[in-house]
């Protein structure tokens, strides 16, 4: 039937969704008790400064953030502003704009996990590929072993390797994505001093994430080799090599959406990782966000996180529509 | 029937779940010297007679706080795991068994919620919230976890929708209700058994990481706030792996003993999955146990 009229539904179902989302990071930090501004007023009150100046850092931020408006205003100068890339000034650290923060922090956070991601996805399928079609105590040996550390808790991992590798038998530095006092530039130095620090983090996050693709491609791989057109191979007399290249073809496709969606949740994915190891990601932004009532650096990633996501629901979606037929087929109402 | 269904690593798991409950809930009350917030020695003691497992920043004996966070833990994980599965079977058969303008309805609203990551929600309540209790917290998690289990349960649902006892209880008048209760539900319980345990590792991990964050819950120690502490005063890079060692490994083993009784429960509902076990030599008898007879469905 009509594929286009698949992917306009399926659009404006996104787009329903994006404006949903947008809402909710315009209306939840406004529910906080008080206001934003009030809550970083009184905390400076308590650095010290005086009552009068008070008042005017009051009057000025309430005027600048629009809180003297009504609601519905305030939600249409929140659009206008995201609609020029504007996600509006930091709290704590005020002249930067949340998006330059954001900017500074995002490298880091795709740089560790984009590999990281990508690499385990590898490895992990093929371990789980051929330790269903193996069987015996390989499978049983690895499928327990990435069972165990798929369901590790992420931020378990790498508070223990941070332990063993970098306290126990101090080879690799215990924070920081590079060392103090050097500057983030495109040198020699830099970048080998940024790899001695990203090897901790990175096999943290690589190594829950092999665990995990591989429980997944186990399963799927297990249930294919059942199917029939095994069996006929098997009868045909096709060599193990050619077999297991279909079978891992047949097992892939979830394994594909996993890919996709995995990619979606990239900026907040390891936020835990990152604070463990003080990287200067997301993760990190975030928390110091959070503990400084800095609230639109936490809207801005909040917003950040959730258009990814939306995102990559959505390739994946038209994705699907147009790879499975059955999925036309059940839009056309032959369930 | 009976216990030779399931396997050994069923029992495995199993046990250790057993186990890390006794621990959580027996312990204390086994333990009653042990006082939570008692100050039983300086910074970071190393394990002793006394202190079988040291103390913490604060000079608390690790060992009490970490039977009282153990409960803690639990707690929230099985009240967030209730709720949350509860909300997402109610959404999901719903949408699953009506189709239609409610399916589109329900999962969009489901959709949206999946799509706002959970951690910033839980985070961003849980500072409005200012003081939370254990039973706040556990109700937050479970607020913004229910969204995979409505979807799946949905699939399972539609599927269910589609099967033939269904017309034959339709035909003899059943009501929507009395069709979603028993002929709908009951086919999906395996499922639904399989997605609380889940749901209840959710939640206790969340719990840890929202702990980890500052944001656990107030008054109180869980896992996860042990946690928060032993990274807040480097007890990690000073080498004090009293303090961080134990809840990083009862976490570790509650959720991977949970994972692996979610697996063996789908191996035994799941027969395609099952491998090790010795393919039986005489053909099963032809009635299958669970299906119900048409005259008990007609008679409704």
């Amino acid at each position: 039937m009509n594929l286009p009229r698949y992917l306009g539904r399926k659009a404006a179902w996104y787009l329903g969704a994006l404006l949903v989302a947008i809402l909710l990071n315009f209306l939840l930090p406004r529910l906080i008790p008080g206001n934003p501004v009030d809550t970083i007023v009184s905390s400076m009150s308590r650095g010290g400064v005086e009552g009068s100046q008070l008042r005017a850092i009051h009057a000025h931020y309430v005027h600048e953030f629009g809180l003297d408006k009504p609601l519905w205003q305030q939600f249409v100068l929140y659009l206008g502003h995201l609609a020029h890339g504007d996600l509006g000034v930091s709290f704590a650290q005020s002249p930067a704009t949340v998006q330059d923060l954001i900017g500074q922090a995002l490298p880091w956070s795709i740089a560790l996990q984009l590999p990281a991601i990508l690499i385990g996805w590898l490895v992990g399928n093929g371990l789980g590929a051929v330790a269903a079609y193996r069987g015996g105590w390989l499978d049983r040996g690895a499928f327990l072993g990435s069972l165990f550390t798929s369901s590790m808790p992420y931020y378990c991992v790498a508070i223990l390797l941070l332990y063993l590798l970098a306290v126990v038998v101090p080879v690799l530095p215990p924070s920081g994505g590079y060392s103090f006092g050097n500057t983030p530039e495109l040198s020699p130095a830099f970048v080998s001093d940024a790899l001695t620090h990203y090897w901790l983090p990175f096999l943290s996050l690589v190594v829950v994430f092999v665990g995990g693709q591989a429980v997944g491609m186990r399963s799927m791989a297990v249930y294919e080799l059942g199917s029939d057109y095994v069996n006929y191979d098997r009868g045909l007399g096709l060599r193990d090599r050619t077999i297991v290249r279909y079978i891992f073809r047949n097992a892939m496709l979830p394994q594909v959406t996993g890919l996709a969606l995995s990619i979606g949740t990239l900026v907040g994915g390891a936020l835990i990782t990152e604070i463990v190891f003080s990287y200067p990601g997301v993760g990190t932004l975030l928390f110091t966000a959070i503990s400084q009532n800095d609230y639109p650096v936490v809207t801005g990633l909040t917003l950040l996180i959730a258009v990814a996501v939306l995102v990559a629901n959505f390739c994946v979606e038209v994705a699907y529509g147009v790879i499975d037929p059955r999925i036309r087929a059940a839009n056309r109402g032959e369930r | 029937m009976g216990t030779a269904r399931f396997t050994g690593r069923f029992w495995l798991a199993a046990g250790i779940v057993a186990a890390v409950l006794l621990f959580g809930l027996v312990a204390p009350l086994v333990f009653r010297g042990h006082q939570v917030g008692a100050v039983v020695g300086g910074l970071y003691d190393h394990p002793s007679s006394r202190a079988w497992l040291g103390t913490d920043n604060l000079g608390h004996d690790v060992f009490t706080n970490l039977m009282y966070g153990t409960r803690t833990s639990l707690v929230i994980g099985l009240v967030a795991g209730a709720i949350a599965t509860g909300i997402g079977v109610v959404l999901g058969t719903l949408a699953g068994y009506r189709g239609g303008a409610v399916e589109e309805g329900l999962m969009g609203f489901t959709n949206v919620i999946l799509a706002i990551p959970s951690i910033v929600v839980l985070v961003l309540i849980s500072i409005a919230l200012g003081t939370r209790s254990t039973v706040t917290l556990a109700v937050v998690l479970a607020v913004t976890s229910w969204p995979w289990t409505a979807r799946a349960v949905r699939a399972q649902a539609a599927s269910v929708r589609a099967r033939e006892h269904l017309d034959v209880a339709r035909l003899s008048g059943a009501g929507t209700a009395s069709l979603i209760c028993y002929d709908v539900v009951p086919y999906m319980l395996s499922y639904i058994c399989m997605a609380f345990v889940l749901q209840v590792s959710g939640a206790v991990l969340n719990e840890a990481a929202l702990s980890m964050l500052g944001l656990g819950p107030s008054g109180g120690v869980s896992l996860g706030i042990m946690l928060h502490w032993a990274l807040a005063w480097e007890s990690v890079r000073t080498g004090a792996w009293w303090a961080f060692v134990p809840p990083t490994v009862l976490l570790t083993l509650l959720a991977f003993a949970l994972l692996m009784l979610q697996s063996s429960l789908d191996e035994v509902f799941n027969p395609r999955l099952r491998r090790y076990r010795r393919r039986r030599t005489a053909a099963p008898p032809v009635a299958l146990p669970d299906e119900r007879p048409v005259a008990e469905g007609a008679a409704e």
